[in-house]
């Protein structure tokens, strides 16, 4: 009994000294550029808890948490998919323009878009998984040229492409920059008419993007199958030890394979809140997800409850930016600060939490084995494994 | 990572700047407007030397000459807040300015949530061209500028003194309609003072990756080549980028011994590039974001704010060039004089886009 609420106390205590930690960095730094930290974070909670704030910080949060969990996916396989941010923009262009094409019913329209973005990401990724596995191309290598290739060539030229009108006229507005609109019938309605019941009338145009419950799903999903099926069991393994994973019979070149097509088919819905509130692909887009993803994943230690965390904290403090400025409480530059030093205490917290329940749980171990007597070799308590 | 860093020395360095400008806003002289205005940068924010800079001086032009009062954001690296921001000023000021087109459709959504405040946006027209060019709503205006009118005069320029009748033009991004304004009027007033000559074009990036508008490195190379090909006199469109082809013009003159120039955009980047490559900026096209803002603050000051677009040309001063250095000759001068006010009785019409020049 004692044991367990030590092991939860553990479990909780890395996330809450790196947030202490941050947040003592943070006000140091608040206080070097001359702002108050105390105001500084009043006005970022007085804000934050403002009901139009939370629907912007779940607006952010949606894009950060799909994106973070097409991170961990790779992770977990061991392999770092750095081409989430090529592979959702490039889905998000493709599905914009077929999503403009189709005229269908609309959960139809919408699940042939969502489809659509997720076989791309897939498609994409799946190219720098199977460059490893038959040239043995590293996938951090891979994926940062097919991003390049992606970003700067196909799009770039997709987009001149997929003009809507064929080209831009240099007297008309911004607004007529972009791919054909897609029917109002493909894009998913917002969840205002689900909440506002609840938490009363969202005001100012804000509104709850529909992709939230799709996120909910992928969250939902990436639980399920990472921890009760038996391919989640057998990228856990790989993860954790290839060679034995592959001694107990799983093919690591399929894991890889399969893991990146996993990761890309999520990828792939990254830029589908951005995309169903344009209502097409356009200048407007939201960019740099994949890379802010790898960030939420780390802080969320890949687990799909983590990544809650990870994705919220980053929304807040994305959403923050706005009122520090405005509020001339601190500078735009800070919350990129805070970010940053979220992340690296995260990292080292957890660190120095292993360390300590391994020297715990080693200490316990050999206390267990002197109040027993003498080890026997068949007989007593085994010490028990530390880490994992 | 780098950004982080980057993020970090920024704000330490930035915090004698901060501090001036947060005593700047706090002894308003000159007029005695109650009026508040909420201004909002493009990514970046001020310090790019060039079109958020200037935005910026047309609104403590206006703190110091109508005593009002401002404040100021800048969106996310990413560009994912920009409707939060706008929304964020609405709440607390009459009046909101957005630099940049990529306001355009958050500008309009939020105009139309908040029908008490004007909203005003540099560089989109703001009007609803599918329904015969109506305003997008009666609450916001759209202040854009004859680019390629002022373009046509430094192209003008950049044939008049060329020495090798090969001259270049590098445009940041290209493909979105805005950039090649400029390609096409500097084609055009080079031509004009010089139908033989040659002229090369490039662009650093392709819409939708805006990278070309922050790439100095890039513009370096593709200014570098275009010296080394023979070309004399460089006109950049590429913001902040345009830093790199400075560069090259110093390089390549103290190479090769034969002096090169390049011209500079938005403001008079004579006075605000490092002044190492000073001696290299042989005029700028100049367009007065400041003047723009200056003049729709005072609108809304004296209650005459109209929704719609206004164009700032040469006529009223809203494009132009500078001579600060004095690299023009009084010929030259005289040509572009002669020029200006052609264009402006409507005798010479500049072209658009670069296939008609």
């Amino acid at each position: 009994m004692n044991t367990m609420i030590r092991r939860v106390a553990l479990s909780v205590s890395a996330p809450l000294i790196a947030l202490i930690f941050a947040v003592l960095v943070s006000s140091i730094v608040l206080l070097a550029s001359g702002s108050n930290p105390v105001e500084a974070y009043g006005d970022m909670i007085t804000h934050g808890l403002k009901l139009g704030t939370i629907v912007d910080i779940l607006n952010r949060a949606t894009p950060l948490y799909l994106s973070g969990v097409a991170a961990a996916i790779g992770f977990r396989m061991n392999l770092f998919n750095i081409g989430v941010e090529g592979q959702y923009r490039f889905a998000a262009i493709v599905a914009a323009y077929v999503g403009a094409q189709l005229a269908l019913p609309g959960v139809l329209h919408v699940a042939v878009i969502l489809v659509v973005a997720m076989v791309v990401g897939g498609a994409t990724a799946g190219v720098a998984g199977a460059l490893k596995v038959t040239r043995g191309i590293n996938e951090v290598i891979s994926t940062i040229m097919i991003n390049a290739i992606l970003i700067s060539g196909v799009i770039a030229a997709l987009s001149k492409r997929w003009q809507a009108g064929g080209s831009v006229d240099a007297t008309s507005s911004n607004a007529g920059v972009g791919t054909d609109p897609i029917p109002e019938s493909g894009l998913i309605p917002n969840l205002n008419g689900l909440v506002e019941p609840i938490t009363g009338e969202i005001s100012r145009g804000k509104e709850l993007t529909g992709m939230f419950l799709v996120a909910v799903a992928v969250g939902v999903a990436y639980h399920i199958i990472l921890n009760r099926t038996r391919f989640g069991y057998d990228l856990r393994a790989s993860g954790i030890n290839p060679f034995a994973a592959r001694a107990g019979g799983v093919s690591s070149n399929r894991m890889i394979v399969t893991a990146m097509v996993l990761s890309g088919m999520v990828a792939g819905l990254v830029g589908m809140p951005s995309l169903m509130a344009l209502g097409r692909f356009n200048p407007n887009f939201v960019s740099l997800l994949g890379f802010n993803g790898i960030a939420v994943a780390l802080l969320g230690r890949n687990n799909p409850g983590g990544i809650v965390f990870g994705a919220i904290i980053f929304a807040f403090l994305d959403v923050s930016s706005g009122i520090l400025q405005i509020s001339g409480s601190a500078s735009r530059e800070i919350k990129d600060i805070i970010q940053g030093i979220i992340l690296l205490a995260a990292v080292v917290a957890y660190e120095v939490v292993r360390r300590y329940r391994e020297r715990e749980e080693a200490r316990l171990a050999a206390e267990a084995l002197a109040a027993d007597g003498p080890p026997t070799l068949d007989g007593g308590p085994t010490p028990s494994v530390a880490g994992a | 990572m780098s950004k982080k860093l980057t993020a970090l020395l920024a704000i330490l360095f930035s915090f004698s700047l901060v501090a001036a400008a947060c005593g700047g806003s706090d002894d308003a002289s000159g007029g005695d407007s109650d009026l508040t205005t909420g201004l909002v940068y493009d990514i970046g924010g001020r310090g790019d030397q060039s079109f958020n800079d200037s935005a910026a001086a047309g609104l403590e032009r206006a703190e110091s000459e109508l005593g009002i009062s401002f404040t100021e954001a800048s969106p996310n690296d990413d560009g994912s807040n920009r409707a939060e921001l706008l929304q964020l000023q609405a709440d607390s000021n009459p009046l909101v300015v957005a630099v940049g087109f990529l306001f355009a459709g958050d500008a309009a959504a939020v105009a139309g949530d908040n029908p008490e405040t004007n909203f005003a946006v540099i560089d989109d027209a703001m009007l609803d061209f599918d329904n015969g060019g109506v305003p997008l709503a009666d609450n916001a205006a759209g202040l854009t500028f004859a680019e390629e009118q002022g373009s046509y005069l430094v192209g003008a320029a950049a044939a008049s003194q060329s020495e090798t009748g090969k001259i270049g033009f590098i445009g940041g991004v290209c493909c979105f309609g805005l950039i090649e304004k400029f390609e096409a009027g500097y084609i055009a007033g080079a031509k004009a003072v010089n139908p033989d000559i040659e002229i090369v074009s490039e662009y650093i990036t392709e819409f939708p990756d805006f990278d070309g508008f922050n790439a100095p490195d890039r513009a370096k190379e593709i200014a570098a080549a275009m010296y080394e090909g023979g070309s004399d006199i460089v006109y950049h469109a590429a913001g902040g980028a345009g830093a790199g082809m400075f560069e090259a013009a110093k390089e390549y003159s103290e190479s090769s011994g034969s002096k090169v120039w390049g011209i500079g955009v938005d403001s008079d980047q004579y006075n605000t590039v490092d002044p190492g490559v000073q001696e290299y900026v042989m005029t700028s096209m100049l367009k007065r974001v400041d003047n723009a803002v200056f003049e729709i603050i005072k609108a809304q000051d004296a209650g005459t704010f109209a929704g719609g677009n206004t164009v700032y040309d040469l006529e009223t001063d809203g494009v132009g060039y500078s001579t600060s250095g004095d690299f023009l000759t009084s010929d030259t001068i005289d040509t572009l004089e002669d020029l200006k006010a052609q264009i402006v009785a409507g005798d010479i019409t500049v072209p658009t886009d670069p296939a008609d020049a």
